[in-house]
């Protein structure tokens, strides 16, 4: 057999909710995630072309070593492998969100009913139209998606959630499992192992999307009231809707904004987010976290799914690898967010260091033989190894 | 009744930001972009085929003669066939209609949009 091959597309886990894909459709989105694959699989040679001859040259001209992130750019940017690898990948995200949305608008209405028909009459989403989605995310499109997570262009719209569930196979080439919940798999089984006791009455869950990480929990802690926020209504309809068909009934979907939730104070026993915080703001990710200490009961646990930090040791070649999807496939706070302290960040908030924990998860994945991943080589960010940082609040 | 979604056009919009080049000349990128679409059609035509074939081998119910002899034998059939040309070039040529919207509506790079996220 040939190696590294991605899952075919249609292992992707069928529920009421995913778009209707025709032939074509699915082999898009093979061809897609395979051409993915492909270039992650060639990276190595963005790092061949700047040892071998960016930063030779760069050196000749210049009497001394490359020093900052920006002399690096400036230098690689010039490299013509560089400049076919990132044109390249440029191009498969772009015609990820054309492929995703094509099929999807296609049918955006009966989505749109679908949802319509599994949400009517439940006490378990509850929108507010007066939420305003934060500037942080009006600013910019996250992952280049046309219209980011909360663009309706129809009433009642589900769009922009049935592009992100069905696509993001392609973007993380089948590595994240059926239901794309490798990363809350993966932070409840932690939990699990690690805090046996622990047992969580009220969870609530910040930056939810489309819930796909919340579900694990869910399921892991049949008997907690789970609750997921976000501000992107399209997301929490598709999110309580693809909850609903998939038997969930202990997760309520509301809309509000992490940074100003309506909870009281200390009603949490768990708070945790999933690659939400790179895509908030400079100012907004302390307000956030100021909310997240204010929610917590005295003894509850907050947890983040987060890319790794910048750490000293860390070459300048990989931090600006590192940048590489942060801006050229839009997640631009990303860029800035790699050199918060998050220690510093939850100190901010009131947590003491002495109770600050950061570890390592790797995806869960189940359309893998034994669920775990194959070794993978580095792709900057889009490998499914996360950091994760928390605190008990005590 | 609802408008339909001019959902040809709205799936190949660019997103926020100004889009980043690679290339020193932004016309070597732009062919790249409509190839590498083309390349991904072919791939999605040769899957296609292979499962054409597959079934055929299986049931042995329709010639190569009988394919190669089709015309669209309604106008159902007809309207089909064009609006998938008329799909298939959208996204073939996706780039040409993302820069027309970046000159219609000039953005921010990313870059400074980082820097104005970083202040929100």
């Amino acid at each position: 057999m040939a190696k590294n091959l991605t899952p075919v597309w249609n292992k992707v886990a069928k529920h009421a909710m995913l778009p209707e894909t025709t032939h074509d459709e699915r082999a898009r989105y093979n061809f897609l995630s395979n051409l993915n694959k492909h270039l992650a699989h060639v990276s190595h040679g963005t790092k061949t072309a700047y040892e071998t001859r960016v930063a030779p040259k760069f050196k000749k001209e210049h009497g001394r070593d490359i020093q900052s992130r920006a002399e690096l750019k400036a230098a690689i940017e010039q490299d013509p492998h560089y400049q076919i690898w990132s044109s390249l990948r440029r191009s498969t995200m772009e015609m990820r969100q054309q492929a995703g949305r094509s099929l999807t608008l296609r049918q955006a209405k009966a989505l749109r009913d679908k949802a319509a028909a599994l949400n009517e009459g439940k006490s378990t989403l509850v929108l507010n139209p007066e939420v305003k989605v934060p500037e942080y995310l009006l600013a910019v499109d996250n992952h280049i998606m046309p219209g980011s997570y909360h663009t309706e262009l129809l009433e009642g719209d589900v769009a922009p959630a049935a592009n992100y569930d069905s696509g993001i196979f392609v973007t993380t080439a089948g590595l994240i499992g059926r239901y794309n919940d490798g990363g809350g798999k993966a932070i409840t089984t932690w939990v699990r192992q690690n805090y046996p006791d622990f047992k969580p009455k009220r969870i609530l869950d910040i930056g939810c999307g489309l819930g796909h990480n919340v579900l694990p929990i869910a399921k892991a802690y049949p008997d907690a009231e789970i609750i997921a926020i976000d501000t992107g209504a399209p997301m929490l309809r598709y999110g309580h809707a693809r909850a609903m068909d998939l038997g969930y009934k202990n997760v309520t979907f509301m809309q509000m904004d992490a940074a100003k939730t309506i909870f009281e104070d200390e009603s949490f026993d768990w708070i945790q987010s999933t690659m939400f915080l790179h895509e908030t703001g400079g100012k907004s990710i302390y307000k956030i976290m100021d909310e997240v200490y204010r929610l917590l009961k005295p003894g509850g646990l907050t947890l983040h799914i987060e890319q790794p930090q910048y750490t000293d040791d860390m070459s300048e070649y990989e931090k600006f690898m590192r940048d590489w999807d942060a801006l050229n496939n839009s997640e631009p706070y990303w860029s800035k967010m790699h050199d918060i302290d998050p220690v510093e960040l939850m100190e901010a908030s009131g947590f003491k260091k002495e109770n600050f924990m950061q570890i390592g998860a790797k995806a869960e994945n189940d359309l893998v033989e034994d669920g775990v991943n194959a070794e993978e080589p580095e792709d900057f960010g889009r490998s499914p190894i996360w950091n994760v940082f928390g605190a008990f609040k005590k | 009744m609802e408008e339909e979604l001019d959902y040809i056009k709205l799936a190949s919009n660019k997103s926020k930001g100004k889009r980043p080049y690679f290339h020193d000349d932004h016309a070597v990128e732009r062919v790249l972009n409509i190839t590498m679409a083309i390349a991904g059609e072919l791939a999605v035509m040769r899957e296609r085929m292979d499962s054409i074939e597959r079934l055929l081998e299986k049931k042995g119910t329709v010639s190569r003669e009988e394919i190669e002899n089709f015309v669209p034998e309604t106008p159902e059939q007809e309207e089909q066939r064009q609006s998938w040309h008329s799909e298939y070039i959208s996204r073939v040529l996706r780039i040409v209609q993302q820069e027309q919207e970046e000159m219609e509506n000039p953005d921010k790079s990313i870059e400074e949009i980082a820097n104005d996220i970083n202040e929100m």
